[in-house]
């Protein structure tokens, strides 16, 4: 079960592909933070990585900050582990935080259960959008681009016209 | 041509994508053989059935995409590197098309 819309998000602290430990409380300058579950392996999660970067960009004057969480297994998934991942994010320079969310807690708390699956938080780091980046994994038929849509509208104090949409993806890798 | 299978784990979500594309390529070209479309559940079985991830389509034991056919056995999504650079759950259309020459 994924986290209600308006529940606060939960703490975190965890290290980063930059080296750094990330807290929740690292983002207190952001008016919207975006947790998005995420990973290396998955074909959906590459797909759409160009997204986050431009959504990333777009909207880092606008007080947005995107962060990805892989919380994958890598005895399940090895191309999920924390090596792997400062890897890919030097490769495809990632202009977001990607933390390693090891013993899987903040996959948990969130309740995400895809990779990618988005959670906007607004300024209160309530829960104010969950789902998908958009409608498409190819970004060329995207109709729908849920998380600008999202953003545009907490931004302008108003609630997403969507708040909720079914993330298509990897399941996460949970520890067995 | 003899066999077409096409085997999926259930954890992904692009087999039904792929098997809708694939029958209608083959409707396209007038084969009109069935596809067996099979179930991998475990790790074991994905070892036995050298399923380097869903969905998997082979003809007559011939992966689609060669050049990914021998990854780790493993339940997991699998990558497709399609024709304009993109990377796709799914083979595409001119992958399946060369396959079925």
């Amino acid at each position: 079960m994924s986290l209600a819309l308006q529940e606060k998000a939960p703490s975190f602290a965890l290290p980063g592909v930059d080296g750094n430990e990330h807290t929740l409380d690292s983002y207190d300058d952001a008016d919207v933070l975006v947790l998005i579950q995420s990973c290396n392996h998955c074909p959906y999660v590459q797909a759409w990585e160009g997204r986050m970067k431009s959504i990333q960009r777009d909207y880092a004057d606008r007080s947005v900050r995107i962060v990805a969480l892989n919380s994958n297994d890598p005895s399940r998934s090895p191309d999920d582990s924390f090596e792997e991942m400062v890897a890919r994010a030097a490769s495809q320079g990632f202009n977001f935080d990607y933390l390693y969310d090891r013993d899987q807690s903040v996959a948990g708390a969130l309740g995400a259960e895809r990779t990618p699956e988005v959670f906007v938080f607004d300024r209160n780091r309530k829960l104010v959008y969950h789902g998908a980046i958009d409608d498409n994994r190819d970004d060329r038929k995207a109709e729908r681009h849920y998380l600008r849509e999202a953003l545009d509208a907490v931004l302008a104090g108003d609630a997403p016209p969507i708040t909720d949409t079914p993330a298509v993806g990897c399941t996460v890798k949970w520890r067995q | 041509m003899k066999k077409i299978e096409l085997l999926y784990w259930e954890g992904c979500p692009s087999h039904p994508e792929a098997l809708e594309l694939l029958r209608t390529v083959l409707a396209e070209r007038g084969i009109a053989l069935e596809v067996d479309v099979r179930e991998v559940h475990t790790d074991a079985e994905a070892e036995v059935l050298r399923f380097p991830g869903s969905p998997t389509i082979r003809i007559d034991g011939r992966d689609v995409d060669p050049a990914g056919a021998d990854g780790h056995p493993s339940l997991s999504c699998r990558i497709y590197h399609v024709e304009d650079g993109r990377v796709s759950p799914v083979p595409s259309r001119k992958q399946l098309e060369d396959a079925l020459q």
